[in-house]
């Protein structure tokens, strides 16, 4: 008994070093990119003449209008959450429990809304449900009308419907991936007790379920929260969320004190719910019987089974493909003659005007990749540190609440970079990375570290509910047989976390390609990305542009799927286990 | 390996080729080459384009290299120059138009600088007598519409602002909103300068009979003119009239797919209904190479490269010895007498202006 008692104390000092230096480095990484820049630009725009004064904040509370803004901001974005979660909780228990033909591939095309541009997808939208879209011409020719029966232009409809398009690969990943290592036999054996299927989902599954369930809700609450392309542009001018009103009284008004005191309400309401969201994870979270996914997936057996993974897979292919496929068939169609024709993607490669400002395909391809490695690899690394430090304050691990207060507040600390408006970030690091050795406003760099402050609370997210449900008893078993707190760590923790890792891999590569955040208003020297080389080729007149454009688009497209199929075959030996 | 240490492999490897791009070899300082290849670094709006000659010619001519930092649109650009003015990010600025200039001399982010260039550009484009800001380009933004769309109507395309409040123009105009788009700002400010605030029939009066007739508002210029505009869309969108530019037709022709013989559409450029956008060049207070930054505002004044504007830019060259290209001598229409709004008018009513607009036409 001696013995395991110094083996426990020696663990235990080797652990907290290494937590410790865990902890520092993503603090850190927050500190010097985040909360400094953030300060810089909320001090300046709260004392512009040297005294610091907070009316701002008040006027925005006694102003009607705000109040309102606030309101919608809200509702739309518990509404979109609770759609989207609800269309896709089925997605994710066909992906956790089903094996079937091109099941990666539709994975990987249900990631893909995630980066297009909302410009992009406004017109994708337009193609299928615009006054002369496919889907109004086919019901005018199917009922005999003579005025296109559905109008969801600027309306909350496509707002929501927008929003479910961008999302729904949050949930289908994030829950998917859980639910398929949760041990079907606890199901069957309460369906073996005479609970019917219903009962069986909603009293064991479903409570199982809760902590990926909630992780995939928030994020993509939060992104609701803050959104602002698609508020904007398909939305249109008669709704405003709080991003889009931080826009508007930064850039046209340059309002910096309202500018920021709605920027502040933003932030701290992100900060309410994920300390709300933290309390309540840290009850549901159990330490489970994870089993391998070998295991518990299999093709369908009975036409039931083969229905409601068809039923599932059409719902995502009709739902996020088809505006996908009707871009592709728009780059690949000639406006004049209306003829299939490659012509678009030829011009891509050529520069017939000698312009500086040329992008080589193979360039935009080059920077984007790029930059989405660098993003996903930084991502990565802090997100499982992060990771590992959160889940080290859980309950079941330190059962005496040491350290609880700390998890409380650092839990939410990670999330707030999502919460917070690309606008006032952006001018952040203008104002506050402008002397050496932080003298990063110009250089590319700073568009990793943008995208990666985004990436981050996706990785630790999607890590988080994982790590938490390991079984403290198999990390005490290896460190009673002598294993070090790095090697538990790699051994145990990490294979059974991978399948998680990948998802916060996918999604960091996601972010980074599709130009998240605060980067888009950052000034950078020629390093132009896909979705850069997109926005040049739609702000100017011509056919040939738009059609590049949509060239370029298919291209992105193409790329994050074989980037998505690449990173989930990533599984370097045992990892391939779970 | 284990796949933590790919991830930071790949990530540390990424972010190593996310560095500063290394000097070509030509750049290196050799026994051939001058020590002192400096720097001049411009910033400026993501329209910006030239011609690869005409950029190296520059480079060539004063042993420098140019930097081009581009972040958004205008108003962006103007907010970063003006928020980083005790400590430049650039040594010139370019992009600024008359909408945004009382902004940006008040904030007083520009040094004087009076090129001898400026006896080679019509008085009426230069806004500023202090030099601060001097004017290099200009474009009309007016309604378009689509020729072919008309023709099957058998309907006359609009000749004047007020045709579009008319019956049987109903529900065919796209416009982009004033707070969000900068040609919806313009055009806002055409309706302004041609209907007055005052007399029996204001501007206000008039976009409240434009809403009754069915205008559709769109956030910005993108979405009105490729997703809502019968020509842009390829017979998707339904509207074939559109807030743009005088120089669209042109460009239209310019970026064809097949060459026409007259342009797809055209700009309606009646007595005072498009507004003159006028854009800026500043050297930068606090500049590191002031002589350099001299050079540059010369040389975008100068004919070489006022006379690559057009096709790049889709604007038209500010200096009036400088030739325009064929496709916009030939399709080109320029407004002979745009709506008139002075620049400081716009700095000061401009929230006022956009609130009483949304309250007209949105809420």
């Amino acid at each position: 008994m001696r013995w395991h008692k110094m083996a426990g104390s020696k663990m235990q000092d080797a652990g907290q070093r290494l937590l410790l230096a865990s902890c520092i480095l993503p603090l850190a990484f927050l500190l010097l990119f985040y909360f400094y820049p953030l300060f810089s630009i909320l001090t300046l725009s709260f004392a512009p003449e040297g005294h610091f004064s907070l009316a701002p904040l008040e006027k925005l509370f006694s102003t009607p209008y705000y109040v309102h803004v606030l309101w919608f901001t809200t509702w739309q974005a518990t509404l979109s959450t609770l759609l989207t979660v609800g269309l896709a909780l089925p997605g994710a228990y066909v992906f956790a429990r089903y094996d079937f033909p091109g099941k990666s591939l539709v994975q990987a095309l249900t990631t893909v809304p995630f980066v297009l541009p909302t410009i992009v997808v406004a017109l994708a939208f337009t193609a299928l449900l615009g006054p002369h879209g496919l889907i109004n011409l086919a019901l005018m020719g199917l009922l005999g009308l003579d005025r296109p029966p559905l109008n969801l232009q600027h309306t909350l409809a496509i707002i929501l419907l927008a929003h479910i398009f961008y999302n729904y690969t949050l949930v289908l990943r994030i829950v998917g991936t859980y639910w398929a290592n949760l041990d079907p036999r606890l199901e069957e054996a309460a369906r073996m007790l005479g609970a019917n299927r219903w009962r069986a989902f909603r009293e064991v599954t479903l409570p199982l379920l809760t902590p990926a369930i909630g992780a995939a809700a928030l994020l993509v609450f939060v992104f609701c929260f803050t959104s602002f392309g698609v508020i904007l542009v398909l939305g249109g001018p008669r709704f405003a969320t709080l991003e889009v009103e931080i826009y508007h009284q930064t850039i046209h008004y340059l309002n910096l004190p309202l500018a920021a005191a709605l920027s502040v309400v933003q932030i701290l309401f992100t900060f309410a719910l994920m300390a709300a969201y933290t309390r309540l994870q840290a009850r549901t979270t159990l330490p489970l019987e994870l089993r391998p996914r070998q295991v518990t997936q299999r093709w369908p057996r009975y036409w039931r089974e083969w229905l409601v993974v068809g039923a599932n897979v059409v719902l995502m292919l009709v739902l996020l493909v088809t505006p996908l496929a009707a871009l592709v068939e728009r780059s690949l169609t000639l406006s004049t003659t209306g003829g299939v024709s490659l012509a678009f993607y030829r011009q891509l490669f050529y520069n017939p005007r000698g312009s500086a400002f040329y992008v080589p395909p193979v360039a935009a391809v080059r920077n984007s990749v790029g930059f989405a490695l660098a993003t996903m690899g930084l991502s990565v690394v802090l997100g499982l540190m992060a990771a590992a430090v959160l889940d080290s304050q859980n309950p079941a691990r330190s059962p005496r609440g040491r350290g609880r207060w700390l998890r409380r507040l650092l839990d939410p600390i990670f999330m707030l970079p999502l919460g917070t408006s690309a606008v006032t970030l952006g001018l952040g690091f203008i104002v506050a990375l402008d002397e050496p050795p932080l003298n990063l406003r110009t250089t590319p760099l700073l568009v990793v570290l943008a995208h990666t402050l985004v990436a981050l609370p996706f990785v630790v997210r999607s890590v988080l509910p994982a790590l938490r449900s390991i079984h403290p008893r198999l990390r005490e078993a290896a460190a009673l047989l002598g294993a070090s707190p790095w090697r538990v760590w790699r051994e145990v923790d990490l294979p059974i976390v991978a399948r998680a890792v990948l998802v916060g891999a996918v999604f960091a590569f996601t972010i980074s390609m599709g130009e998240f955040g605060a980067t888009s208003l950052i000034a950078r020297p020629e390093r132009p990305t896909m979705p850069i080389a997109i926005y040049r080729f739609l702000g100017r007149p011509g056919t040939v542009n738009y059609g590049q454009a949509l060239a370029m688009s298919t291209l992105l497209m193409l790329v994050c799927t074989l980037g998505f199929l690449a990173i989930e075959r990533f599984r370097a030996g045992e990892v391939g286990e779970f | 390996m284990k796949p933590v240490t790919v991830f930071a492999l790949i990530g540390l490897l990424a972010l190593a080729a996310c560095g500063p791009v290394p000097a070509s070899p030509t750049e290196a300082p050799t026994a051939t080459t001058p020590p002192e290849t400096r720097t001049l670094r411009v910033m400026t709006h993501d329209s910006f384009d030239i011609s690869e000659e005409v950029l190296a010619a520059f480079e060539a001519q004063h042993n420098a290299t140019v930097e081009i930092l581009q972040a958004g649109d205008a108003g962006v650009v103007l907010n970063q120059a003006i928020l980083s003015r005790d400590n430049p990010l650039a040594d010139v600025l370019y992009g600024v138009d008359n909408t945004l200039l009382s902004r940006a001399l008040e904030a007083d982010i520009f040094d004087p600088y009076t090129s001898p260039l400026l006896a080679e550009i019509p008085d009426h484009l230069e806004l500023d007598p202090q030099h601060r800001a001097l004017p290099v380009d200009y474009g009309d933004v007016c309604l378009n519409y689509d020729k072919a769309w008309f023709a099957e109507q058998d309907l006359t395309p609009p000749a004047n602002l007020e045709d579009l409040v008319k019956p049987e123009y109903r529900g065919l105009t796209v416009v982009e909103n004033p707070a969000t788009s900068s040609p919806g700002l313009a055009f806002m400010l055409a309706t302004i300068g041609h209907f007055g605030e005052t007399g029996a029939y204001t501007w206000l009066d008039y976009w409240a009979d434009l809403r009754d007739n069915g205008v559709l508002v769109t956030e910005g210029w993108e979405d009105a003119y490729w997703g809502q505009f019968t020509y842009g869309s390829g017979g998707e969108g339904d509207r074939p009239i559109v807030v743009s530019y005088a120089s669209s037709p042109p460009v239209e022709v310019y970026f064809a797919e097949e060459p026409f013989e007259e342009a797809p559409t055209a700009a309606v450029v009646g007595d005072s209904s498009c507004f003159r956008q006028i854009e800026f060049v500043g050297i930068l207070k606090g500049a590191q190479n002031r002589d350099l930054a001299e050079a540059w505002v010369d040389f975008m004044l100068g004919t070489t490269f006022q006379e690559d504007i057009p096709l790049h830019m889709f604007m038209f060259p500010a200096n009036q010895n400088a030739a325009l290209p064929e496709v916009f001598a030939k399709f080109a229409v320029i407004p002979e007498h745009p709506a008139e709004v002075s620049y400081d008018a716009i700095e000061a009513n401009r929230e006022a202006w956009v609130e009483a607009w949304t309250e007209v036409v949105l809420r």
